[in-house]
């Protein structure tokens, strides 16, 4: 019998394993191939080796998209954190019965298309909107502000869309507590701003890390929202790869930058797998003291 | 008038929709005939019509942009398609690349509905290898009703009055986008001298700072709802603005505009190029072709077509009025080969312009 267990599990995996390979490995290896071809005169690809489209993602111009979309999702991540961490932590501390509700409220709006949920921020924010009708019905009657088409419009689309994210991972940490850690520091003569700060939140940092992660990485690579709230007037990576593909027919030029893009994010990934290895030991420790 | 359902030319949302799905396999071909156009680009019952005329069956397949038929077409060296619908540089580019057929105009006797000014085009003169389907012009499209004096140069839009900063759209598909400055400063839309169009790339970033946005698709619905004031617009988008608003007016600055063409080409790859011939033939019938000018608001090559609109048709949409003579003026957007790296870089460039 025993013999037969490596084998049942290998059988397990192995629709997994087909599914990654058919569709992750083998696209990933071919856009990875197609950067190191030339574009065609009129748009195809022509099959010569050429590393130029890796030095064309150096020229300062696309640099500066990178760091700017690297700056774009860096301010939606951290406001998504602050409210998220904030959300989670109240729903942590609700009465139990209550909290299967508010998390139930919180992954709502997963349930609804992304395009749809954005085209609503789009009826929010621009110049006729809702916002502008609900100021002049209380009497405003000056010139309409400009809220949509903003850089502002485009991290509160993207704050908005992965929000859960953040509320999710935070909430699984805080809810696991264990509230006698949080006593015995206010015991031993801690202020409520030293427990959080000293106590809960290092112990809640994985949490914070997978949700950041989870943001800072959906929002680099974003190219709806900034294409539909920013009005095309901010380009970020996204939109460029986009571009690349769809318009200008630069196949190679877009696999290179596409290929940038993951490399980015497999650094973002490390960085964090890294910080959550080190908060797993904090954690561990914790623990351990807590039961002594 | 069902304009909102109609959406031609670069279909930014539902591109975006189907972006990372670009199918590379050709449709299944259980017809005769596969065409592939734009959504809402003839009329509904065309198929049906052609069927019962000729007897040949054919199935309509969709592409959002030129560039994304042109991703598959390339792809799979035009294998499963019959005709296609294209604008005119890219249909340019299907023939430098040996993908489409030479047009047999014993075939196709409805060619000589056309205007003699349609088998003149500098991208193909003589019909060789594409046939006109619609043509027009990229201009101003604003509300009169609130832009006190009716704009009159490129650099109206470029460098707006006071009044207009935020209120304005332009295109953002690369040509257009460009050939706006390009226009302004008196150059040629193909133009491809680096220090000219480093010129037109510092206009550009400066009227950026003055737009609303940049829009393909819902510009027309800006100037209905007041959003925008005055936009960049294909003569037949203005239209679909001005069937909501009559205030709406399409005008052509001074320095003028580029000509658009939208054309019909056959497969080199097809199995059945005598239907396909067929085909176009159907769609050149003044009746046919009047459809697509009467439904889609766009001009067509066709002359008794157009000599056959209703008078209360034309009285709504001045701009399908416009002689021939003086359409054929502008300049085409033509293929600009090398070139079209730099225009992608250029674009980016602006977009990413802060």
């Amino acid at each position: 019998m025993r013999s037969f267990v490596p084998s049942r599990s290998s059988l397990l995996m192995a629709p997994a394993l087909a599914w990654l390979t058919a569709l992750m490995v083998v696209p990933c290896a071919l856009v990875l191939a197609l950067a190191f071809f030339r574009r065609g005169i009129y748009g195809g690809i022509e099959y010569s080796f050429t590393l130029e489209n890796f030095g064309l993602v150096l020229d300062p111009l696309y640099a500066s998209i990178f760091l700017n979309s690297a700056r774009i999702a860096g301010a939606a991540t951290l406001i998504a954190v602050v409210i998220g961490y904030a959300a989670a932590y109240a729903i942590a501390a609700a009465p139990r019965r209550w909290q299967p509700v508010f998390l139930f409220f919180s992954v709502l709006p997963f349930w609804s298309n992304y395009l749809i949920r954005t085209y609503a921020w789009i009826v929010l924010l621009n110049r006729e909107g809702l916002i502008t009708q609900l100021l002049r019905w209380f009497g405003y009657t000056g010139e309409p502000p400009s809220m949509l088409y903003t850089e502002g419009a485009v991290i509160a689309g993207l704050v908005y869309n992965y929000l859960p994210f953040v509320i999710l991972a935070c909430y699984a940490p805080l809810s696991r507590l264990n509230p006698e850690l949080a006593e015995a520091s206010r015991d031993l003569g801690a202020s409520a701003m030293t427990t959080f700060r000293r106590v809960i939140l290092p112990l809640t940092v994985p949490g914070i890390a997978a949700g950041a992660v989870f943001v800072f990485v959906l929002s680099i690579g974003n190219f709806v929202t900034p294409a539909l709230l920013g009005g095309g007037r901010f380009q970020m990576i996204g939109n460029l790869v986009y571009d690349q593909f769809l318009t200008a027919n630069d196949w190679p030029f877009g696999a290179a930058l596409a290929m940038a893009l993951i490399a980015i994010m497999l650094l973002v990934l490390t960085a964090q797998a890294l910080a959550a290895d080190r908060a797993a030991g904090r954690v561990a420790e914790a623990k351990g003291g807590a039961d002594d | 008038m069902t304009a909102t359902t109609l959406r031609h030319r670069s279909l930014k949302t539902s591109a975006i929709a189907l972006g990372l799905a670009i199918a590379l396999s050709a449709p299944a071909a259980a017809a005769d005939l596969v065409i592939s156009n734009w959504d809402g680009y003839m009329a509904p019952d065309a198929m049906a019509a052609f069927k019962a005329a000729t007897g040949v069956s054919g199935e309509v397949v969709v592409h959002a942009t030129n560039e994304e038929i042109m991703g598959k077409l390339v792809a799979s060296g035009g294998k499963g398609y019959d005709v296609v619908f294209v604008s005119s540089p890219f249909a340019e580019v299907l023939n430098k690349l040996g993908l489409i057929e030479t047009i047999d105009h014993a075939k196709v006797p409805n060619l000589a509905n056309l205007y003699p000014e349609a088998a003149k085009l500098p991208h193909d003169v003589g019909n060789n290898f594409s046939v006109p389907y619609t043509w027009g012009t990229t201009g101003l499209c604003y509300r009169s009703d609130l832009v006190k004096t009716e704009p009159a140069s490129w650099n109206d839009l470029l460098a707006p009055s006071d009044a207009l900063k935020g209120k304005t759209t332009m295109l953002a598909t690369d040509r257009w986008l460009l050939a706006a400055g390009q226009l302004a400063k008196g150059y040629s839309v193909n133009e491809t001298d680096p220090a000219k169009l480093a010129e037109v790339k510092d206009l550009l970033i400066s009227a950026k700072k003055t737009l609303l946005a940049y829009d393909d698709t819902t510009f027309y619905s800006k100037l209905i709802s007041g959003e925008a004031l005055m936009v960049q617009a294909w003569d037949g988008w203005c239209n679909y603005g001005i069937a909501e608003n009559p205030q709406i007016k399409y005008t052509i600055p001074k320095e003028g505009s580029d000509l658009w063409v939208d054309t019909m080409v056959v497969m080199k790859a097809s199995a059945n190029k005598d239907a396909a011939f067929q085909f176009i033939n159907f769609m050149l019938d003044a009746k046919n072709h009047a459809w697509a000018a009467q439904n889609i608001d766009y001009k067509v090559p066709n002359k008794p077509a157009m000599e056959s609109l209703p008078a209360d048709f034309l009285a709504k949409f001045p701009n399908m009025s416009m002689p021939v003579a003086e359409l054929v003026k502008f300049e085409q957007l033509r293929d600009v080969g090398d070139a079209q790296r730099d225009y992608s870089k250029i674009v980016s460039e602006i977009k990413a312009a802060q």
